[in-house]
C-alpha cells in the first residue's frame, strides 16, 4: 500500500526512489566501464525503507549510516553529483574525496558518521541520542544498518545503554536478506544468527520492536511514524526491522544490473531474464510503488514517464558534474587529521 | 606557590571542568581506579548527578557512546580505568573517533577524552598493566597526553577537554601521592614539553611516571657530579621536538625512558625522531630503557625486573657517558 499522504508527497517519494535506483544502476555501469576504483555497496531493493523512513525525520535529527549509505543520503535530499564525486574521490565530493563510497557523510544533511565497520554506528547513535537528551534539543538519533550488524558485539552493548538510559534513538535494521544472507552465500539467516528472528536481540534488552515489510512503503511509513513519535515523546529507543528480499544483482561481490529500471517494467516484467524475474515482479519496491500509484488513479503512466525521464537527466548531469570535478590537491592528504583548536 | 598532592590537583581539574562547562559529562569510573582517592570522586558525582554516568561494563559501548555524544555537541570524558581495557574499546576509539574528522573531510569533530591509568601498578599482571600509548601513537587522529606532575595533570586535563580532537589521557597510579606546586590559574597547552630538571651532561627523556624515576636518578647522580637534564614531552601528540632537540644539542647524550614495551615503543619513536633531525649532535648511541618485551608478570620481583627501574635508568646514564 501507499503511505497515506497527499499526491505531491507521494510523487516526491517516488522521485527519490527512482533517483536512488538510477543512481545505483549508473554507478554499477561506471564500475564495469572501469571508471572508478574501490568497492561499493548499492541500495537497490531497499528504497521503500529509506525514503519513507527518512521523510519522517526533522531537519535537525542526527543520522548514522553504513557502507550502504547512498540511498540514505539521496533520500535525505542529497545531491547525486556531490555523492558521486565523493565515490570518485573528487574535490567536490561531500567529504572532499577523503571518505569515498563507504564513508560519504554530509554533515549539512545531519549525517554524523557513515561507518564501514559493521555495527560500529550503534554506540555512536546512542551517544548522539545521549547528547540530544541531556541538552534537551528534541532531536532524535537514527541508526540505519543491515542485518549483519546484529552479529557484532558493539550492537548489544549499544542496545543495553540505550535501553537503560532511555535514549531517543531509532534503530532501523534493514534486513535485506530475508531469504538468505551471512557470509555463506545462500544460507538462511538463522545460520549466522542464533537470536532469530532478529528482533529477539533488542527485545531481550526491553526495547520495543517491530517487523515490517520493507517492500511496502505504506507499512514502513506507518510503523516509522508511530515509533518516531514515541521516541520523540521520551519513550526511549525503538527497533524496527524492515524485511526486504535481496536484489539478485547483488548475488556476487560486484553487482550486475540484469534489468535496468523503467516505468514499463512496473506494468510488465516479461522482458526480465527468467532467473531474476520473480524479484522484479514481487519484491522490487520501486516498481511496486509506481504500480500502486497508477492503480490508485492518482497518477497515470505518462506522468510517471515524465518523472522518470527527469531523474534520468538529473543523473546524467550528476555524472558529468562528478567527472568534471578535479582530484583534491595532494596537500589535502595531510589536512583534517586534527582540528585546529587543540 | 601553593603545593598540592597530585590527586588533589586532578580532582580540582575535574571539579572546575564540571563547573565551567555543562557540556562536560563524566562517563565510566572514578578516575582513580582502585586507589583510596576514588572515594573523593563521590562528591563530584553528588554535585552533578545528571552529568556523571556509571555505565554497564561495556567499554566498546560507552566509548562509542561518548564519541557519538561528542559529535553531537557534548564534551564527554570517559574513564576506562586501566589502559588494558582500552583493547575492549579499540574499534570505537581507533576506527571511529580517530577517523571521523578526516573521513568527513573536516565536517565532524569528536571532542571526547578517553582517560585511563597505564603501566606497572603493582600486581596488575598481564591484563591490567598495559601502556597502550605506543599503539595509539600509530593511529593518526588521536592526541595523546601523559601527565607526570600535580601541575601538569590539572593543566593538561583541562586542555584535553578544551581540545576539539579526540584525546587519550593516560595517567599513572604511581603519581597520585606526589606533591608539587600548582598555580591557581594555569594553562598548559598540548604540545609543549617541559624541562623538569636542568643539566648539562645527559638528557633523560621520560614520560608519565618514568619522569619521576628519572628525577630521582638525576638527584642521586648529581652527588657524583653527573648533571642530568630531564625532559618531559608531556604530550606525544602533538610532540614538541624543538624542546627535546634543544636539550640534545646541549648534552649530546640521550637516554629515553618509558613504560611501553621496547619494540615499536614510545622510546623507539622518540629516538628515531632525534636521530633523524640531529644525528650530528649525538656523541654516542641513544639508549632506551623500556619495559621488556614480555607480558607483565604478577610476582613482585619479576614485575620490578621487567620495568624501567631506577637501577636500569642509572646504568643507561652511566653507559651513555662512557
Amino acid at each position: 500500500m501507499l503511505p497515506a499522504l497527499p499526491k505531491t508527497q507521494l510523487l516526491a517519494q517516488c522521485r527519490k526512489m527512482l533517483l536512488i535506483r538510477h543512481f545505483e544502476e549508473r554507478l554499477i555501469g561506471l564500475h564495469w566501464e572501469g571508471r572508478f576504483r574501490g568497492h561499493y555497496h548499492v541500495y537497490i531493493g531497499q528504497e521503500a525503507t529509506g525514503v519513507p523512513a527518512i521523510s519522517l525525520l526533522q531537519p535537525d535529527d542526527l543520522l548514522f549510516s553504513t557502507h550502504r549509505n547512498h540511498g540514505h543520503i539521496l533520500a535525505r535530499g542529497g545531491d547525486p553529483g556531490r555523492l558521486l564525486a565523493e565515490i570518485l574521490g573528487r574535490r567536490d565530493g561531500y567529504n572532499g574525496g577523503k571518505g569515498g563510497s563507504f564513508h560519504t557523510s554530509p554533515r549539512e544533511l545531519g549525517f554524523l558518521q557513515c561507518s564501514g565497520v559493521v555495527g560500529g554506528i550503534l554506540p555512536l547513535g546512542a551517544g548522539a541520542a545521549y547528547a540530544a537528551k541531556s541538552r534537551g534539543t528534541g532531536q532524535i538519533a537514527v541508526c540505519l544498518f543491515g542485518d549483519g550488524a546484529l552479529e557484532e558485539g558493539a550492537v548489544p552493548e549499544a542496545f543495553n545503554l540505550a535501553s537503560l538510559w532511555k535514549l531517543p534513538v531509532l534503530f532501523l535494521c534493514e534486513n535485506n536478506g530475508k531469504y538468505g544472507a551471512g557470509n555463506a552465500v545462500g544460507a538462511a539467516q538463522s545460520a549466522t544468527m542464533a537470536a532469530y528472528p532478529l528482533t529477539d536481540l533488542p527485545a531481550a534488552y526491553k526495547i520495543p520492536v517491530q517487523q515490517v515489510d520493507g517492500v511496502d512503503a505504506g507499512a514502513v511509513h506507518d510503523a516509522l511514524s508511530e515509533s518516531i513519535d514515541a521516541i520523540r515523546a521520551g519513550g526511549g529507543p525503538r527497533f524496527i526491522e524492515t524485511q526486504t528480499v535481496r536484489w539478485p544483482g547483488s548475488a556476487t561481490n560486484w553487482p550486475v544490473v540484469k534489468a535496468p529500471t523503467t516505468v514499463e517494467l512496473a506494468r510488465d516484467v516479461s522482458q526480465v531474464p527468467e532467473d531474476v524475474r520473480g524479484w522484479y515482479r514481487d519484491s522490487d519496491p520501486v516498481l511496486r510503488f509506481m504500480r500502486e500509484l497508477v492503480e490508485s488513479g492518482q497518477v497515470d503512466t505518462d506522468e510517471l514517464g515524465v518523472l522518470n525521464q527527469s531523474v534520468v537527466e538529473q543523473i546524467a548531469a550528476a555524472v558529468d558534474f562528478a567527472f568534471d570535478s578535479p582530484y583534491p590537491e595532494l596537500a589535502e592528504a595531510e589536512t583534517d587529521v586534527f582540528a585546529e583548536n587543540r | 606557590m601553593r603545593q598540592l598532592a597530585y590527586h588533589e590537583a586532578k580532582l580540582e581539574a575535574l571539579r572546575e571542568l564540571m563547573e565551567e562547562d555543562d557540556r562536560v559529562h563524566l562517563i565510566g569510573g572514578t578516575f582513580f581506579s582502585l586507589s583510596p582517592h576514588r572515594l573523593k570522586f563521590a562528591a563530584i558525582e553528588e554535585s552533578y548527578p545528571d552529568r556523571v554516568a556509571a555505565p554497564p561494563i561495556s567499554e566498546l559501548g560507552f566509548c562509542g557512546l561518548a564519541t557519538g555524544a561528542a559529535m553531537a555537541g557534548l564534551r564527554p570524558v570517559v574513564d576506562l580505568t586501566t589502559g588494558s581495557f582500552l583493547f575492549e574499546a579499540w574499534p570505537q576509539v581507533c576506527n571511529e573517533a580517530a577517523n571521523v574528522l578526516y573521513m568527513s573531510g573536516g565536517q565532524v569533530r569528536a571532542p571526547v577524552v578517553f582517560h585511563m591509568l597505564h603501566g606497572l601498578r603493582g600486581g596488575g599482571a598481564a591484563q591490567h598493566s598495559a601502556s597502550p600509548q605506543a599503539m595509539l601513537w600509530n593511529c593518526p587522529g588521536l592526541e595523546i597526553v601523559l601527565p607526570s606532575s600535580p601541575r601538569d595533570v590539572k593543566g593538561l586535563l583541562k586542555s584535553a577537554v578544551a581540545s576539539d580532537n579526540p584525546t587519550v589521557f593516560i595517567d599513572h597510579s604511581g603519581l597520585f601521592d606526589i606533591e608539587g606546586p600548582v598555580p591557581e590559574a594555569d594553562h598548559i597547552p598540548l604540545g609543549q614539553a617541559d624541562v623538569k630538571r636542568h643539566g648539562a651532561d645527559v638528557t633523560v627523556i621520560g614520560t608519565s611516571f618514568t619522569v619521576q624515576r628519572a628525577l630521582a636518578v638525576a638527584e642521586t647522580l648529581a652527588s657524583e657530579g653527573i648533571s642530568v637534564e630531564v625532559v618531559d614531552p608531556r604530550t606525544l601528540v602533538p610532540f614538541d621536538l624543538d624542546t627535546v632537540m634543544a636539550s640534545v644539542e646541549k648534552t649530546g647524550r640521550v637516554v629515553v625512558v618509558d613504560e611501553t614495551h621496547q619494540s615499536c615503543g614510545v622510546a623507539a619513536e622518540i629516538a628515531a625522531r632525534i636521530v633523524e633531525s640531529g644525528f650530528d649532535k649525538l656523541k654516542g648511541p641513544i639508549r632506551r630503557v623500556s619495559t621488556l618485551d614480555v607480558p607483565v608478570p604478577y610476582s613482585q620481583p619479576l614485575e620490578a625486573h621487567i620495568g624501567p627501574s631506577e637501577e636500569r635508568i642509572t646504568r643507561a646514564v652511566r653507559e651513555s657517558l662512557e
